[in-house]
């Protein structure tokens, strides 16, 4: 660190998001372009964790004016520091365009995609440098660890966890503080703390965010839980498949460990906390509580039946704590702000915020941290800017592997973990993927069986058989091999296997394929009755493509995509497909230049 | 870490460094860096806000502008309080940096006899 301070800082965010889009050469060249021009001791490059808004990667932040710039490309570097950091003039190509308005936005608060947001667990994310310590604790970092161990007994800090309602957000929902209590009950001359990152939905990536950007929250989660339940041993459970988000930890660690933040005596409290990283090979089943402490110990990670809870009969038999990133994201803020604050925001019976990873069919997809309550309908069409190409729209799917689809009609249902249940979803760890009219729902269905089917882990019958014989007959039904009695049957084996599995890899897996029955049983039956696919995505149903003779112009584009060689030239003016090899795969629909190709 | 005291040393050591990160309703100092205001010796002007920001620990935004049509006043810098009129100071030396910063933006009191424009606000 410099003397002096800087007039302008760039904040570059270098999530795994932004650096895959090439943020890290950014940064090179922007070194390169304020050494050029002798400006390396007057502004500070940055580099931050995710902003959330990856689709518009790389972002650049420039303060002290809070530009936002989406998007940014190598060769757009030279213009920023003229334009920009010389000048002061913004450069407006590389602003954010919101896709409602066409307008540009120069300033980061005033994006509809972050408006709407209220950032407790990210709250430092795209902010700080992750790897600085000093950063962290510039903005008011440690300091609810240092309140709490040196003016809080660790009842105190039970009571106010349990009176801000916070709830678990890796899925479960349990109420975090009564975790605590049991995990403090339990008497014994060793305990354990273990953060749960073993982040396993598809498309979900807010656990990884919050490591990569924004380590030392989770450190402080951890310290405070420790000192609460009695605790001085924690591990973080990380999947090996997150290099950038250990690479980071490890550094927040070992700086933590040498400001004596964590070792012995912290605060002159007399609390000693040591915190290990543990690397997961990626297995799904082992974001269940007993399967991942399994994992730990060096057996192999298949779920164990509850009773004993981990809190009585955890780790190595010890009392065991085990929270998700996220929930423990939210202590410092707890602590700090005070339960009523937290719980001020939120629900009745669901507090605070969540964050949801926005994907699918939508315009703006990313990180969103919204209060509990927000509506589905505010999610997908103020944060989410609505569909593409203003499809319509037919369904979000919440929860992953283990939620369910809701459709159009509970668009204002306000989303909270109960609400989400009474629909036939769950909150799960956050995924949101909104699905448009092109969309099959059986497909999908089966695409989250086929994951929670292969990340079984075989232990118990139910799930390993049971998810078996429904993707065997989701696949019958999508190939056009479905009959009579399939969607009862897949009823009854959902109902049983969610029933008798043994964890909740098991107990939920059958859920996307409930709920899409439930909202969208006619989309089974014209798969198995009608042998047609009403969204167009099963290639095995889908009629053949045809070509409009009067408007075809003989160019001859789609014979080239054809991957079968269906297309032929007819009578010298237009060409023809033959229904008999074509596959419906819809790459001359796109191909041809005068929309002459249409299905069925 | 001792004590929740020696924390609290060490931020705000560190605040000052993110200070430019936060907020917007700050004083704004804004200083003309087209060519003709770096040829006049802008730059200079620039670090010496810097430093007197650095020794005095305040909390300013600093900001640049290009040319404003003023060549022949240059180095020129801005002040704006927050809520008042911006004012534009020319044909700047160091000390007459030093000299604003202690009148104008701590004090409050513009320097007449320095100042050639006024934005109302």
């Amino acid at each position: 660190m410099k003397d002096s301070i800087y007039r302008s800082h760039i904040l570059i965010c270098t999530g795994t998001g932004c650096v895959s889009s090439g943020s890290k050469k950014i940064k090179h060249e922007l070194q390169d372009e304020l050494a050029d021009k002798n400006l390396l001791d007057e502004i500070k490059i940055v580099e931050t964790g995710c902003h959330g808004f990856c689709e518009k990667g790389p972002i650049l932040v420039i303060y002290p004016e809070g530009v936002f710039y989406c998007q940014v490309k190598q060769e757009d570097v030279t213009e920023i520091v003229d334009e920009h950091l010389l000048k002061g003039r913004v450069v407006e190509r590389l602003l954010f365009k919101e896709p409602s308005t066409e307008k540009s936005i120069p300033s980061y608060t005033d994006i509809d995609f972050y408006k709407k947001q209220h950032r407790i667990a990210l709250s430092n994310c795209g902010k700080i440098n992750p790897e600085s310590i000093e950063e962290y604790i510039a903005n008011n970092g440690y300091e609810a660890a240092g309140k709490a161990l040196t003016e809080m007994t660790p009842e105190e800090i039970i009571e106010e966890v349990k009176s801000s309602g916070l709830r678990g957000r890796g899925g479960g929902g349990f109420p975090t503080g009564l975790k605590w209590q049991f995990a403090s009950d339990s008497e014994s001359d060793k305990k354990y703390v273990i953060c749960n990152a073993d982040e396993g939905d598809p498309g979900a990536f807010m656990d990884r965010s919050i490591l990569e950007g924004d380590p030392h929250k989770i450190i402080e989660g951890m310290i405070i839980a420790g000192y609460a339940i009695g605790a001085d041993e924690g591990y973080v459970y990380v999947r090996a498949e997150y290099p950038l988000a250990i690479e980071r930890l490890k550094k927040a660690i070992n700086d933590a460990e040498e400001l004596g933040l964590l070792g012995t005596d912290i605060f002159g409290s007399g609390f000693n906390f040591e915190l290990h990283i543990k690397k997961g090979a990626g297995a799904f089943v082992c974001g269940e509580e007993t399967a991942l402490m399994a994992s730990i110990e060096g057996r192999r990670g298949m779920p164990n039946p509850r009773p004993p809870y981990p809190a009585t009969k955890g780790l190595w038999g010890k009392p065991t704590n085990i929270n998700n990133v996220e929930t423990l994201a939210n202590i410092p803020y707890i602590i700090n702000e005070g339960s009523e604050m937290f719980s001020s925001i939120g629900t009745k019976n669901s507090k605070g915020t969540k964050v949801f990873a926005l994907t699918g069919k939508i315009k703006n997809t990313g990180l969103v941290e919204v209060p509990m309550g927000t509506t589905l309908r505010e999610v997908v069409f103020d944060i989410g800017g609505g569909l593409t190409e203003d499809k319509k729209y037919k369904a979000i799917q919440t929860g992953g592997p283990s939620g369910g689809c809701i459709p159009e009609d509970y668009l204002d249902l306000p989303i909270d973990y109960d609400s989400l249940i009474e629909v036939g979803a769950m909150m799960g760890s956050g995924g949101m993927v909104v699905m448009d009219e092109s969309t099959c729902m059986v497909d999908v269905a089966r695409f989250f069986l086929t994951f929670t089917q292969s990340e079984s882990c075989g232990k118990c019958t139910p799930c390993r058989e049971g998810t078996k014989r429904m993707l065997e007959i989701l696949n019958r039904i999508c190939e056009g091999e479905g009959k009579q009695g399939d969607i009862e049957l897949l009823e009854e084996l959902g109902e049983h296997i969610k029933e008798t599995s043994l964890c909740g890899l098991g107990q939920t897996a059958p859920n996307p394929v409930l709920s899409t029955i439930q909202y969208f049983r006619n989309e089974y039956e014209a798969h198995i009755y009608d042998k047609k696919c009403p969204a167009g995505s099963c290639q095995e149903l889908a009629s053949a493509y045809k070509i409009n003779f009067d408007t075809c112009v003989a160019c001859g584009q789609c014979v080239k995509v054809c991957p079968v060689d269906a297309i032929s030239k007819g009578d010298g003016k237009y060409y023809i497909i033959d229904e008999a090899v074509c596959i419906s795969c819809g790459a001359c629909e796109k191909k041809c230049p005068v929309d002459a190709i249409s299905q069925g | 870490m001792k004590s929740l005291e020696e924390l609290r040393d060490l931020r705000k050591k560190v605040e000052k460094d993110i200070a430019v990160r936060k907020g917007l309703n700050k004083p704004k100092i804004i200083i003309g860096m087209g060519t003709c205001g770096i040829a006049a010796g802008a730059r200079d002007i620039l670090k010496t806000v810097m430093e007197e920001i650095d020794k005095r620990d305040l909390d300013l935004e600093v900001t640049q502008t290009g040319c404003i049509g003023m060549c022949e006043k240059e180095p020129l810098m801005d002040v704006q309080l927050p809520g008042k009129d911006r004012i534009t100071y020319g044909n700047l030396s160091k000390d007459d940096v030093r000299k604003i910063i202690v009148n104008h933006i701590i004090n409050g009191k513009v320097v007449n006899d320095l100042v050639i424009a006024r934005l109302e606000e």
